[in-house]
């Protein structure tokens, strides 16, 4: 009953985003499509779980929700509201439901409509994965590197401007869209990333939210293909998602990057990850930007055949760049593994002092430790790691090995 | 429609001295051009002729006040324009062609309208 119950509202989630986008554009407003994809997503919580899920759950859902956002506005116009209008009552009724493909294309259009300039760039990238690609304030402080708490103000204070100011929620001409492309892409990077590494739950990867992505990249990339910036985001996650079959085992526990079986990792898609990468620089003359770099190093890891054969000081060379046009913790972090590999563990070790601490830079240091014969000192880092991330980090697992490994071994040497 | 007042921020000159006359023309010229968006406007003094003016404690209190504005800033608050807009999006039209916007910055606010 709880595993069926569970299946229902995962539906409901994934179909409830999706003909949000539809009816947001129906509606022309925001908050009504959102009242009412509540309302429909809680008449199926109550029904589906008894009548079982319709053989049209999307569809179901939409003329349900349509049938709400009628409701909403006739409770709101007896009451003398005069926000609504009639307009949208004639509006909502002669529609169809939509077909998948319009869907997507709605998704995409709202995405750029949400990404409006009056905005700060995070609030739009914010704000768009909250309303229209349906994730928790928790996923998207998880991708944007801030708190919860920020994240749910800054939501909330999005919200009040939009109502006071009078933002439009329209889609914008053509001649607007390039202005709005920089946080477009953020937003579908982001989606894939929230979907790669979910901040909650057990599973190492939300698979909807990643083909959700990359479909979404896809499109971007067809409707403005001379652009760089769009291609280097389709490469980069065509890169990322070739790796997928190698990065969780059989009982779902992450594997990290040198234990994968470079065997399964799809050709096709790093081909075409690398081509769009090619093409993307050719068209960018500027300063490589930082979705190209981790582009460029996906694809560097791809091009050799085992981890002992990466050349690490060419990787070292892109995390540089990297950390200088677009300087994160985790860039950084990554840089140091980097710079670690080439065999200058000294000077790893004391880069990443200057590092926030995270449970990540704790699991690092805990190896560089280990590298270093220190196993006592990575036994305690570990502990860290451990005590600092959920406890149903996907890594946690790897890192209770680890600890275990190095407890023996710290054991042997005393 | 909605209300949105835009506040002019910019160097802090006195507009009636006679080497401000060419600027202040096309201000004037905003204005008439606008003149069906814009139901208020004022250009002020420089912030040299400011008071800021507190009652210490509650209404009735000390009146204190104080000379010069109530923040100093690079770019000075010179004046404003009341304009009503369907949208943000057309207000921020309209602003984008007073003269401030380019010699210095306009802040557009909402207006809170009585329900």
């Amino acid at each position: 009953m709880n595993e069926r119950y569970d299946a229902v509202a995962e539906t409901i989630r994934i179909e409830g985003t999706r003909i949000l986008a539809t009816l947001i554009r129906t509606v022309g407003n925001v908050q009504l499509a959102e009242d009412a994809v509540q309302e429909a997503a809680l008449a199926a919580l109550g029904a589906w779980p008894v009548t079982g899920v319709p053989p049209e759950p999307r569809a179901w859902l939409t003329v349900t929700a349509r049938r709400k956002a009628i409701d909403i506005i006739r409770r709101e116009q007896s009451r003398g509201a005069k926000e609504r209008d009639g307009a949208d009552l004639i509006e909502l009724t002669k529609r169809e439901v939509e077909t998948e493909a319009v869907v997507q294309d709605d998704l995409l259009r709202l995405i750029f409509t949400c990404c409006h300039p009056s905005l700060s760039p995070p609030t739009r990238v914010a704000l768009a994965l909250r309303t229209l690609c349906g994730l928790s304030p928790a996923q998207i402080a998880g991708v944007l590197l801030t708190t919860e708490v920020a994240t749910t103000k800054r939501l909330v204070r999005a919200r009040q401007k939009i109502a006071a100011a009078r933002i439009p929620y329209r889609v914008p001409a053509e001649a607007e869209l390039p202005e709005r492309l920089p946080a477009v892409c953020a937003v579908i990077h982001s989606l894939y990333t929230a979907g790669h590494a979910p901040a909650e739950g057990e599973a190492a990867y939300d698979v909807d939210l990643c083909a959700e992505a990359i479909r979404l990249a896809e499109l971007l990339h067809s409707l403005l293909p001379d652009q760089p910036t769009p291609t280097a985001v389709l490469a980069l996650l065509l890169l990322t998602e070739a790796r997928r079959p190698a990065r969780v085992d059989d009982s779902g526990e992450v594997v990290t990057l040198d234990l994968q079986d470079r065997s399964l990792w799809d050709q096709d898609l790093i081909d075409r990850g690398v081509a769009l990468l090619n093409d993307s620089l050719e068209r960018s003359e500027r300063q490589a930007d930082a979705y190209q770099l981790q582009a460029a190093i996906a694809a560097e890891h791809a091009r050799v055949p085992s981890y002992t054969a990466t050349d690490w000081r060419e990787i070292v060379r892109l995390y540089d760049l990297l950390v200088e046009v677009s300087p994160s913790p985790a860039a950084e972090l990554a840089r140091v593994v980097a710079i670690a590999e080439t065999g200058d563990v000294d000077t790893a070790l004391k880069l990443l002092d200057e590092i926030p601490p995270s449970s990540r830079k704790h699991a690092v240091r805990a190896e560089l430790l280990a590298r270093t014969s220190r196993y006592a000192e990575a036994v305690a880092e570990l502990d860290q790691a451990l005590a600092g991330a959920p406890l149903d980090h996907p890594e946690r697992a790897h890192r209770e090995r680890r600890r275990a490994l190095f407890d023996a071994k710290a054991t042997m040497n005393a | 429609m909605a209300q949105y007042l835009a506040l002019t921020y910019t160097a802090d000159v006195d507009w009636w001295a006679p080497e401000q006359a060419e600027e202040l023309a096309e201000y004037r010229r905003f204005g008439v051009e606008f003149a069906e968006q814009v139901k208020a406007s004022a250009v002020l003094h420089p912030t040299s002729t400011a008071t800021v003016v507190r009652v210490e404690g509650a209404r009735g209190g000390p009146v204190v006040t104080t000379d010069g504005p109530y923040a100093e800033t690079k770019e000075a608050l010179t004046g404003y324009y009341l304009i009503e807009a369907e949208d943000l999006e057309e207000a921020v039209r309209v602003a984008a062609e007073i003269p401030a916007a380019w010699g210095g910055a306009v802040e557009v606010r909402p207006v809170i309208v009585a329900k």
